[in-house]
């Protein structure tokens, strides 16, 4: 047998939401896409294939699950930030009528508000409310601590026991300090800060656990099914082929639903014990109290260029909180080469719940504090900020990108000098990048089967969580076999369609797409070849389009696609396919230019457009890449102007934990988005859910200082904070 | 939620006598209530829908202005053509509030007889100086949106929209309770903190609104309701004002305004009115206004921002009430 020919690539993978990029070798199977240009589907704008189902209601979504029998779960949660157990007594909750099921076991110390200390299962969720109040807890409180800056002072109660600040090691390039100490270059230092954000799903999190003997299904709002169905296999000891995830639509995840949780755990534990299936879906206070959150950051920087423009050395020593566990890493320096770095990076402990992933982890944060020390220097150079980014970054897609949104935006209006617009009310343009990765990696395995009928399946175990996976995994099998999208059905959210990667890191479409494209390709190759031989041409004669099978230069010899299908016997076409490298590729840049209005005697800002431009290499639905684009804008505006989680240093609570005063933007607050899809000319196809999100609201930060020559440190750009930098408070 | 009775009264003493009893709360709308009820922060045994009662729900002009029944919808007083014409600052502050669908269903007794926004009133498992416990948390906790103008010892802010600008065009509001009627004006209705601690207002348990009066606006008569809040979709004032200005060609005869978000109550500011009258409309005058309604301001630690943002939005309210670019 010879030897397969491999090849090493660049790509990257996500573990829980972390994305790193690695290198891997790979087989070099030669596969294509082909041109753009010759696509009927592909690179279109492709209506999403469940819309209507959505919104009509009919797409049933975990929420939606009602089962013979189901009962409904709810958790008690701590109050406290942090507090040992020292007794529950359940006894009058299993009393109530209605009550089936009660766990007490969770945990005997709690380390923050809305940790998990016990649940039941009811007949109704009124009963199960009810129950939660019968149960006596006698905590014993502990001190706590919940701001990073006084979990950072030595004297702040310990989270863990240990020091509540860890990290720290120096990563280091170049000569830092002589590099500063040069006598051409422009220093700026300055300190900016991101709060933690939450992730807002508009579905909360939960499952409903139904058990068939030692079998367990389980729909769940996840961006991973067969994460899921390892999680509870492990943490119930049944093996994971016992366990089945079935997510046919689910409302949002951002990084926050990988895996099955704690609630997961509860609800299939609460589904044992009753002896029948559960309900669990989390309610908007819990969403906020323990499911996750981007960590805030604190990075003091210290940044320096020559006197024309090109960047030397970046220094930053920097702060993030994950609460009692989660990371808080962010890239620092970012986007912008600088030959001498050195950066340090503290995870700060506090008692509040863990952080989770949230659209591309660590880059928005990154990204606001780089593109606003980027914004100072090239204020102190006396440079135009587009004209010092041209200098510094080498990115060719990103040059591309700068002109083309510095034309859409008329960057030639911005105030020349920051701060000198007039009247009351100023305008004032910014802008800011992108970098992601978008690769993907192996082990998805579709099956596409065609039907002598004619109907055509593909089936996967990916799921959709929102981004318009089902939509391209039904074109690219439209695309080739020169049908509709709407002929070809594409099963997914469920483990029985066999195994495929969480969805992370924007890695969903370059892992799936190249899979689905083999197991088409395959597919197509066995029609084509039964075909050929009834039409007596030669296979590579066969034209598959507009739902006919055609053989080239002779018209006479054509058939429907259902003609061409009954030639398959009863057994029809069943294939699969495999992830091929060479479909896929890693590395999409971004870029966005904001326009905004800063009122001068109210504080606040209106932004009044964005313009967001975005590569992912091929393109495969430009409607969905616009979506993405204009739901990244929309929480990117959210994180400039809103977004922050408050807690209280008196009671350890948090203050906002609704979306009242955890404040996200309505339609009155949206600005004029301009979406454009770069089109790249790769040829293969990078994921790009994630970097639309990344530069926004540093975008906007830098056309406030554009606008008003004085610059907000630290998000949310609040009418407090400008009034406060306008020296009016 | 916890269980309750759910009660429909089909007169307003049958109302008045099911409220007297303890554990009973009153639900209109139930855009405040129902939420509260939904946090655990109110546990009512009893619930008495004030929506049965009859004859409460409509807008009537008599010679002497206007009589808004307890129960019109914030959606009626927003697109009232007569309001939005004469008692413009009432229709513009009804349509400030929340959201569409909340202006659709809540009702103007319940605007006024809201409860405070204040986040440590609101957590259930914070036993605040207001619900009984020994100390506000918001003097030392995280008091940006709370009050700048207060006797102590709470700090909450007043949330109704629409109280600042029916205070500021002198309407009364009639209580009905155990004992009988009585009509009470708006700026007596309302109650700081050192006079009542755990309400908001004058009423007495067992006592409902049922009725606003508004008196007819004297010619001249031009009003204005200004919000500034941090989000416009669907949020609370940083700070907003009310003014009323009764216009003799050039000059103002007679002003009020009153701020909303600055203080425990609507607060009416006669210094700042007293600025404006006997003189033209003019940008010094305003600004003076808008110095003159926060001169007394005393912020806490983390709202200081709200005097300048007062004093601009008296401001713009004043030009903009008198038409002044």
């Amino acid at each position: 047998m010879p030897q397969q020919k491999t090849k090493r690539i660049k790509t990257t993978v996500t573990v829980n939401g972390e994305t790193r990029e690695v290198e891997i070798e790979v087989p070099d199977i030669e596969a294509a896409w082909g041109d753009p240009q010759n696509m009927r589907r592909l690179g279109k704008r492709i209506p999403r294939v469940e819309g209507a189902d959505k919104v009509t209601g009919r797409a049933k979504y975990t929420y939606d699950i009602q089962l013979p029998g189901m009962l409904y779960g709810k958790i008690l949660r701590s109050p406290y930030p942090h507090a040992r157990i020292r007794s529950i007594d359940a006894s009058q909750a299993e009393k109530l009528p209605g009550v089936k099921a009660v766990i007490t076991d969770l945990t005997r110390e709690v380390k923050y508000v809305g940790e998990e200390v016990a649940a039941v299962a009811a007949v109704s969720e009124q009963v199960a409310r009810d129950a939660l109040k019968l149960i006596k807890v006698e905590y014993e409180p502990l001190p706590f601590v919940v701001t990073p800056e006084t979990a950072r002072e030595p004297s702040a109660p310990r989270v863990h026991g240990g020091q509540n600040v860890s990290g720290g090691n120096p990563r280091e390039r170049g000569d830092v300090d002589s590099a500063f100490r040069r006598s051409d270059v422009v220093v700026h230092e300055a300190t900016y800060s991101v709060p933690a954000r939450s992730h807002c799903c508009l579905e909360p999190h939960g499952l409903v656990c139904q058990w068939q003997g030692d079998k367990l299904i389980a729909w769940a709002s996840t961006q991973g099914i067969f994460s899921v169905r390892d999680e509870l296999a492990g943490a119930l000891g049944i093996p994971a082929s016992n366990v089945r995830v079935i997510c046919e639509h689910m409302g949002g995840g951002f990084g926050s639903k990988f895996g099955a949780r704690a609630e997961g755990v509860i609800c299939a534990r609460l589904a044992k014990v009753a002896g029948a299936p559960v309900k669990l879906m989390l309610e908007r206070e819990e969403e906020q109290l323990a499911t996750g959150y981007g960590p805030g950051v604190t990075a003091k920087v210290k940044i320096a260029a020559t006197r024309d423009g090109q960047l030397i050395a970046w220094e930053s020593e920097s702060y993030g909180s994950g609460g009692v566990g989660g990371g808080s890493g962010i890239p620092l320096p970012y986007i912008y080469p600088v030959p001498n770095v050195r950066t340090r990076h503290y995870d700060v402990a506090t008692n509040i719940g863990a952080s989770a992933a949230l659209r591309a982890p660590g880059h928005p944060q990154a990204s606001f504090i780089m593109e606003s020390a980027m914004d100072d220097l090239a204020h102190k150079l006396g440079m135009d900020p587009l004209e010092f980014r041209l200098k510094n970054d080498p990115n060719p897609v990103r040059q591309a990108e700068y002109r083309l949104g510095a034309e859409r935006i008329g960057w030639h209006r911005r105030n020349r000098v920051a701060g000198q617009a007039p009247g009351v009310v100023k305008r004032g343009l910014g802008v800011a990048s992108a970098v992601w990765g978008g690769g993907g990696g192996a082990g998805s395995r579709p099956t596409v089967r065609i039907d002598p009928d004619g109907s055509v399946e593909v089936r996967l175990g990916t799921q959709d969580l929102g981004t318009g996976t089902r939509t391209y995994v039904a074109a690219i099998v439209a695309e080739e076999l020169g049908l509709d999208v709407r002929q070809v059905k594409a099963l997914i959210g469920d483990t029985d369609y066999g195994y495929s990667g969480a969805s992370g890191g924007s890695t969903t479409t370059a892992s799936v797409a190249p899979a689905v494209k083999m197991a088409a390709m395959a597919a197509r190759e066995r029609l084509v070849a039964m075909v050929s031989q009834h039409l007596q041409v030669n296979p590579a004669d066969i034209v598959l389009a507009d739902g006919k099978v055609t053989a080239r230069g002779s018209s006479e010899k054509s058939l429907t696609w259902k003609q061409a299908c009954a030639l398959l016997g009863k057994e029809g076409i069943e294939v699969q396919g495999e992830w091929n490298a060479n479909l896929q590729g890693s590395g999409v840049a971004g870029c966005q230019f904001a326009e905004v209005e800063v009122d001068t005697e109210t504080g606040k800002v209106r932004v009044v457009k964005i313009v967001a431009i975005q590569d992912c290499g091929l393109v495969l639905n430009r409607l969905a890449v616009e979506s993405q684009i204009y739901g990244g804008v929309t929480q990117g505006l959210a994180m400039a102007l809103f977004e922050q989680r408050l807690f209280d240093e008196q009671t350890g609570r948090m203050l906002n934990a609704n979306l009242e005063e955890y404040k996200l933007p309505g339609s009155l607050d949206m600005p004029d988005i301009e979406a454009i899809v770069y089109d790249n000319p790769t040829g293969k196809v990078s994921g790009m859910g994630e970097p639309p999100v990344i530069p926004t609201a540093a975008a906007i930060g830098n056309a406030v200082f554009n606008a008003i020559g004085k610059r907000i440190h630290s998000l949310p750009i609040t009418p407090a904070k400008v009034l406060e930098a306008l020296g009016k408070v | 939620m916890k269980a309750f009775a759910y009660h429909q009264p089909k007169t307003v003493a049958d109302a008045v006598r099911l409220l007297s009893q303890r554990g009973t709360m009153a639900i209109a709308g139930g855009q405040d209530i129902l939420g509260a009820m939904k946090d655990g922060l109110f546990e009512p045994e009893h619930l008495v829908n004030l929506k049965s009662l009859p004859g409460l729900g409509d807008i009537k002009e008599t010679s002497t202005g206007l009589q808004i029944g307890a129960l019109v919808t914030l959606s009626d007083i927003a697109e009232h053509p007569v309001i939005r014409r004469d008692y413009t600052a009432l229709a513009e502050a009804a349509e400030a509030v929340a959201t569409l669908q909340i202006r659709n269903v809540g009702t103007i007794g319940g605007n006024l007889c809201q409860r405070p926004r204040c986040w440590y009133f609101r957590d259930p498992h914070v036993h605040c100086l207001k619900k009984g416990g020994d100390q506000c948390y918001a003097v030392r906790g995280d008091n940006r949106y709370h009050a700048i103008i207060s006797p102590g010892p709470c700090y909450i802010v007043h949330p109704s929209d629409c109280a600042p600008a029916l205070v500021a065009l002198g309407a009364k509001v009639t209580i009905v309770g155990a004992k009988g009627t009585r009509t009470v004006a708006l700026k007596e209705f309302f109650q700081m903190p050192d006079k009542n601690l755990k309400g908001e207002n004058v009423l007495q348990p067992g006592e409902v609104v049922t009725q606003i009066t508004v008196p007819r606006p004297k010619a001249g008569t031009r009003s204005t309701y200004l919000k500034v809040r941090e989000k416009d979709s669907f949020d609370w004032a940083l700070v907003s004002a009310a003014v009323v200005l009764q216009m003799q060609g050039e000059v103002c005869r007679a002003a009020s305004v009153v701020l909303g978000g600055v203080a425990p109550v609507p607060y009416e500011s006669p210094s700042a009115a007293k600025v404006l009258v006997g003189k033209p409309i003019t940008v010094q005058a305003a600004t003076a206004a808008g110095k003159a309604a926060v001169g007394q301001a005393t912020p806490l630690e983390h709202n200081a921002y709200k005097v300048p943002l007062a004093e601009a939005v008296v401001k713009r309210a004043v030009l903009a009430a008198a038409g002044v670019r």
